[in-house]
């Protein structure tokens, strides 16, 4: 039989243009305007540690790669994500060395480890912020005041809400919380920056709504529900603290939530459970960061349990 | 009219501006070119020649047929000589015994062509038994013979006759081409079948994207109350018989089952188009139309053609590739769901759609990365399955949970695969455990039937 030189393949010959390289940068795209919220509101420091936590990411993966002889895959920008999300969520005063530590648990425990993209169970920014909050306590909640106010240190609205010295929310709040004008991690304080950020993800189908709308809404719901010794701003308290940055860009990483719609209804359901119990019942003032990771942990249980129904299914009946 | 869909599924680019203006041309075989008759070209079971080597066959002649109801005789598209009787390759890869015929460019007919019936004074039988001698079968990709589609079991009423004229795969412009060229022999095939079923109302399904097919059929339907025609929204697999009796009747096909189980017959319009044929004007199924298209293909467009000739042949009577441009991959059908080819030499067979031609640039095949459960492939498939759990399980070999996860219901449309970021091998991998698993379950069904028999016969 004559054979001539064609490529045969599986269907489909035809392909999106979607990567994995595109998803990483529109994240990247998504987070920037946070980000340069950040600069303005805390100055020069958080660019640093922001490209210093970026590199570092980019360079432990490459490096892990390359001792493991496996194939590089360092331009899919997904650790470049994770270097920004991880500064994003450490203070603007945190000493340069901590974001390379922070990337390197990142990047080698958190997901290189367990297999590597698409394979960690829990958020690497997350884990690397729980590591380097447990680690170095004191760096880790030192939060600089915004330029321009006349502190070196300032409390967070979480903080304030816990002591109590915060009871109503007035315009003058609401609008630092929104910009971004008040004590905080880099990229968590700018509300409308993340809002418009994740708006940006959703519409580009990265990610869908269901997690960060039903977690802010928990949030909110629960939040005025159980109110703090009377005091019941949720309009204020979903603006304040990691909440936006959480429920848009850390919740939502593909490898640690749910893939099924009900079961990332059921996982955001959780984190707005869990933080708001730990916001106000809590040891911590924030509880964002725990509240993800310890969804990530529920999530093979949620999925295994959320499986959609077949098209054309046959009617199961269960006596 | 609102335009109807399904839940989930893609959106291809769909290519078919290269050849959509293109209006059919026919192309007949040239002079002592050789044509190849499988004696299997779709579901149902292979037919036997009724002719031998060196006998003189005329055009509309049957040279082959089977005495199961699951079958479809098969007739000469020319005249001339039976040269030989030996395997050809098919466009699923398989190497099929065939009828050779060797063309004498007479067009000699046999006897008893072109008698024309009248369907109105016919017994649903008589329609059926016409049907069945002019070797209609499905066209639109399965193969499934006509006859036993339109006649379910007593118990399933049919309520709607379908036609799919929603050609969802890219590229492919051969129905869209025949709903503008010939929209009365569309409607005067459908009230053929809707005589069969007097109950059931014709739906005729056409996508968005063909506006031109929508207002022709709409006009061509005027006056006729059973009929209707239908705008869908241009979505993949707009197209499979299932997504398209749901987008209609909103009636899901149980699976495992039939679509005359949901109330529904569903042909495509070329089918539709050789029923009509096979009434009017006594002719059996002898061509069909074909999109050959791609960028590698010097004059893309729609064409009848003979059935039986290899797509080599076709491809040197309509000015061959380009140059500059060669071809890298070869379809048989849509890029969604065809088979790729790996010669010209295949014979073409009754539900030869399409050949796509694509280039280097176009057959590009990227990389496979690891998958980041980003569940894109979960919110495409049509079906509701989890595509990406069911790759794993293929890769590992775990058929158990394969089957548990519902991967025998997998369509094959490829959604997920297309739209995977990380260009996941998804419907490849399932395709080939779907096969492995349907094997064993056959298998499995076969042993306790034999059993069973055993049994019996013991006692």
């Amino acid at each position: 039989m004559k054979m001539d030189k064609f490529i045969v393949s599986g269907t489909p010959h035809v392909r999106s243009k979607d990567s994995i390289q595109g998803i990483m940068r529109d994240v990247l795209i998504g987070l920037t305007p946070a980000a340069l919220m950040g600069i303005y509101v805390f100055g020069l420091n958080a660019l640093v540690i922001m490209v210093l936590s970026i590199a570092s990411a980019m360079f432990f993966e490459y490096l892990y790669q390359k001792l493991m002889k496996k194939p590089i895959t360092v331009t899919d920008l997904s650790a470049a994500v994770t270097g920004l999300l991880l500064a994003m969520n450490m203070p603007a005063s945190a000493p340069y060395w901590m974001p390379i530590v922070g990337s390197a648990f990142a990047i080698i425990i958190a997901k290189q480890l367990f297999g590597g993209l698409g394979q960690n169970f829990i958020n690497p920014a997350l884990a690397a912020r729980a590591f380097l909050l447990a680690s170095y306590p004191t760096a880790m909640t030192t939060w600089p005041a915004p330029t321009g106010v006349d502190a070196v240190t300032v409390a967070t609205p979480l903080a304030l809400l816990k002591a109590g010295e915060i009871t109503t929310a007035t315009s003058g709040d609401m609008m630092n919380a929104l910009v971004g004008t008040v004590g905080g991690c880099i990229g968590e304080t700018s509300a409308i920056a993340l809002i418009i950020g994740g708006v940006y993800l959703i519409v580009r189908h990265v990610i869908s709504w269901r997690i960060p709308v039903v977690y802010i809404a928990t949030v909110f719901i629960l939040t005025a529900l159980i109110g703090r010794n009377g005091v019941r701003i949720p309009q204020y308290e979903i603006f304040v603290g990691g909440l936006m940055l959480g429920a848009f860009f850390m919740a939502t990483d593909y490898a640690s939530s749910p893939v099924t719609p009900l079961g990332q209804i059921i996982m955001a359901l959780g984190c707005g459970l869990l933080t708001t119990l730990i916001r106000i019942f809590g040891g911590y003032p924030e509880g964002v960061s725990y509240s993800i990771l310890i969804m990530n942990l529920c999530v093979p249980l949620i999925d295994r349990f959320t499986e959609p129904k077949i098209f054309g299914a046959l009617e199961v009946k269960k006596s | 009219m609102q335009a109807l869909t399904f839940k989930r599924g893609v959106h291809p680019p769909d290519g078919k501006a290269l050849s959509a203006e293109q209006p059919i041309k026919v192309i007949l075989p040239k002079e002592n070119s050789e044509l190849f008759f499988p004696m299997s070209q779709h579901i149902g079971a292979p037919c036997e020649p009724l002719v031998a080597i060196g006998d003189y066959v005329k055009v509309g002649q049957k040279i082959a047929e089977s005495p199961a109801f699951m079958s479809s005789p098969i007739f000469s598209s020319i005249s001339g000589e039976v040269v030989d009787i030996r395997p050809m390759l098919v466009p699923g890869g398989n190497m099929v015994k065939s009828i050779v015929i060797k063309n004498d460019a007479k067009m000699v007919e046999v006897e008893g062509l072109n008698q024309t019936h009248d369907y109105t004074q016919m017994s649903n039988e008589e329609i059926l038994n016409c049907i069945k001698n002019a070797g209609v079968v499905g066209l639109g990709g399965a193969g499934f013979p006509t006859h036993v589609k339109l006649n379910p079991p007593k118990d399933q009423k049919i309520d709607y006759i379908l036609i799919n004229a929603a050609e969802c795969e890219p590229y492919l412009t051969c129905d869209y081409r025949l709903m503008l060229e010939e929209p009365e022999r569309i409607v005067k095939g459908l009230q053929i079948m809707l005589k069969l079923h007097p109950d059931a109302k014709g739906v005729i399904g056409i996508e968005m994207n063909k506006p031109k097919a929508i207002e022709t059929m709409t006009k061509a339907c005027e006056g006729i109350s059973n009929i209707t025609v239908q705008p869908l929204v241009t979505k993949f697999p707009q197209g499979s018989e299932k997504h398209l009796i749901y987008s209609i009747t909103k009636r899901e096909v149980k699976s495992g089952a039939l679509p005359a189980s949901a109330g529904c017959i569903v042909d495509n319009v070329d089918t539709v188009v050789a029923i009509e044929r096979a009434l009017f004007r006594g002719r059996p199924l002898m061509r069909r139309i074909m999109t050959i298209t791609g960028g590698a293909v010097k004059n893309p467009g729609n064409y009848k053609i003979r059935i039986g000739m290899t797509m080599r042949d076709i491809v040197e009577q309509i000015g061959g590739f380009k140059e500059e441009n060669p071809p890298a991959k070869l379809i048989a059908g849509g890029p969604m769901m065809g088979p790729t080819l790996f010669t010209l030499d295949v014979a073409t067979v009754k539900t030869s759609s399409g050949l796509l031609c694509f280039t280097a640039e176009e057959a590009f095949i990227p990389e496979e990365r690891n998958c980041i459960r980003c569940a894109k492939c979960v919110d495409h498939c049509p079906m509701g399955l989890m595509p990406f759990m069911l790759n794993q399980f293929a890769i590992r070999g775990d058929g158990e949970n394969f089957v548990k996860h519902h991967g025998l219901d997998c369509i094959e449309c490829g959604s997920c695969s297309f739209e995977c970021p990380a260009k996941r091998q998804l419907a490849q991998s399932i395709r080939a455990t779907k096969k492995i698993e349907a094997g064993k379950k056959a298998a499995a069904a076969a042993k306790a039937r034999a059993e069973a028999e055993a049994a019996k016969a013991k006692s």
